[in-house]
């Protein structure tokens, strides 16, 4: 034992380790629910999808032929395309018609109104998803207030069960996606734009910018780092989406409305197919990561 | 700003406004049509039958369902919010030594769709035993509240300034007065707002429960809301009065607590 180490085992020195050894107890119990419930399910959807099983007799080892059999599946790659065109609706047009809307409230209605619409947007963004989907499932069908409306304004020929046509029903889905998450862009947004230094509109409205113009140089470049959370948000949301289609279509007709979320549940629960659902369900996450981190990083890069 | 202007955002605004809330009010004026009709979309009944409302209670079987979200709330969010608190403690103010490699670990979990673990976790639960017990959703929600609760307090504490901790190890204070006495009453508006947003996630959690638990009665009430849809798509008028009911509580505290709610999701989406 070599003079240096004695010197080490000081009680200072212990003392480190002793507040080390603490600290870790603090995490552990997080640790161990985070590793038990989500890690470990998580390694094990990689390990099933290497396998064939019904998930209850045994598994045979297949190696990447349910990766092979998800590509090649027109609707399993259907669904994967279904939930990219969801990015649309719930994504894309959310955030457009969310800038819109915010910019309005900052304008023209930061008293009362302002607070009200607020409040109001934001309602469809606490109740459950589920709830979403029947509400809408009523609207959207034959008798329901989409059809009423349109009958109303001279438009009765274009009437149809929304949801149960083939060109519709996806579109349709989306619809229910904006509803929901429109309030919470808004908001978020409009949280932003409280923040961003008054002198800035001055300055543009000194040079006679109108709306338009004020809304491009100023409120825009402003937003970047509320824009990037909303898109992160809602492209999850619609990669993801499960509880909606769930709920309003169950994936039909056909497979027009079917999500990897949707499959990832039939394969698993009603056609025993476990291991293609988790290869199905890895090929999703990995989709998610892919779209998310290179927003993240334009996130991260806008800050500094 | 000209008047025109300002009168044309704020017709905008109530479009918006009317347009959130005229599902709302559609599900309602069926809701009060007799059972079993077929109504239109917005249409106001000749005899109201206020009566669908008792009616879907006792078939929605609303005061087990209450119970049943009630203790899963309960169960999850007192615990997970211990649990994440201490987690953030100590990567964010003990910074152990590990501890960026423990956040980067737990952030990995934050963009993790429910969908690309509930299959394992259906088989894992089975060979657990706790399959259709309230447990089966309870214990994977506290889970996967990690990433998300870890992430939000380590946030906090790792902008606590290091006196307050330097100056009660001096009066001898050991890790855990410290963290109890000291940083968890700082830390009380942190811990506030991660408790609407999980105990909110909780409510509407809706994968889980209806792979987990069969039973609707042991469910949360967004997982018994789809038994519920699944039993009364036909009875337009009932489907919509238990729809109703359902949201009722949702709807409740959303009015009482707007203002926490609207900031904790928001300041939650930023943080994530």
């Amino acid at each position: 034992m070599t003079a240096d180490r004695v010197i080490r085992r000081t009680p200072l020195r212990r003392g480190v380790r002793r507040r080390a050894l603490i600290g870790w107890l603090f995490v552990a119990p997080a640790l161990l629910m985070y590793t038990v419930f989500v890690l470990q399910p998580l390694g094990l959807t990689i390990q099933y999808s290497l396998y064939r099983w019904n998930g209850v007799g045994p598994a045979t080892w297949v190696g990447l032929s349910n990766y092979l059999t998800v590509l090649r599946d027109p609707d399993l790659v259907g669904s994967i395309l279904n939930s990219f065109k969801l990015v649309l609706f719930f994504s894309i047009v959310p955030v457009s018609l969310a800038l819109v809307t915010a910019s309005v409230i900052h304008r023209v209605a930061t008293g009362r109104l302002g607070g009200l619409t607020r409040t109001v947007l934001f309602l469809p963004q606490v109740i459950p998803l589920v709830a979403a989907g029947i509400i809408w499932g009523w609207l959207l069908s034959l008798p329901g207030l989409i059809n009423q409306a349109l009958t109303a304004v001279g438009l009765g020929g274009v009437t149809r069960a929304w949801l149960g046509d083939f060109d519709t029903a996806l579109p349709a889905v989306g619809l229910i996606g904006i509803w929901v998450l429109l309030g919470f862009c808004t908001v978020l947004l409009l949280a932003g734009m409280t923040k961003i230094d008054p002198a800035l509109y001055e300055s543009a409205r000194l040079d006679g910018a109108n709306w338009l113009r004020e809304f491009l140089s100023v409120t825009l470049p402003s937003l970047r780092y509320e824009i990037g959370v909303c898109l992160t948000v809602t492209v999850v949301a619609a990669l993801a989406a499960f509880d909606i289609v769930y709920v309003s279509t169950g994936g039909g007709p056909g497979n027009s409305t079917a999500v990897p979320g949707i499959q990832i549940y039939i394969l698993t629960f009603l056609e025993r197919q476990v291991g293609l659902a988790s290869a199905l369900a890895v090929i999703l996450m990995l989709l998610v990561l892919a779209v998310i981190l290179p927003i993240q990083r334009l996130n991260r890069e806008d800050r500094s | 700003m000209s008047r025109a202007e300002h009168y044309a955002g704020a017709a905008l605004l109530l479009t918006m406004m009317a347009v959130t809330v005229l599902p709302f009010l559609s599900i309602f004026t069926t809701a009060l049509h007799p059972s079993g009709t077929l109504p239109r979309g917005i249409d106001w009944p000749a005899h109201p039958q206020w009566g669908n409302f008792v009616d879907a209670v006792q078939v929605a079987n609303m005061g087990v369902l209450l119970r049943s979200s009630t203790f899963i709330v309960v169960a999850v969010v007192p615990v997970a919010l211990v649990l994440a608190t201490m987690a953030g403690f100590a990567i964010g103010l003990l910074r152990i030594p590990g501890a960026r490699l423990l956040l980067l670990l737990f952030v990995f979990g934050l963009t993790l769709p429910f969908e690309g673990i509930i299959t394992p976790l259906y088989f894992l639960e089975r060979e657990m035993g706790i399959l259709n017990t309230r447990f089966a959703i309870v214990l994977p929600l506290i889970g996967l509240f990690m990433p998300f609760g870890v992430f939000w307090m380590r946030a906090h504490f790792a902008n606590v300034p290091h006196d307050i901790s330097e100056a009660a190890r001096v009066d001898g204070a050991n890790t855990w007065t410290l963290f109890w006495r000291i940083h968890v009453p700082l830390a009380r508006p942190a811990i506030s707002s991660l408790g609407v947003l999980m105990a909110v996630w909780s409510w509407n959690q809706f994968l889980l429960a209806l792979v987990l638990v069969e039973d609707p009665s042991r469910r949360t009430m967004a997982g018994a809301l789809g038994a519920f849809q699944g039993h009364y798509a036909t009875d337009i008028p009932l489907l919509c009065a238990g729809t109703m009911l359902i949201l009722l509580p949702t709807l409740l505290v959303y009015v009482a607590f707007q203002r926490h709610i609207i900031a904790a999701l928001l300041q939650g989406s930023v943080k994530g």
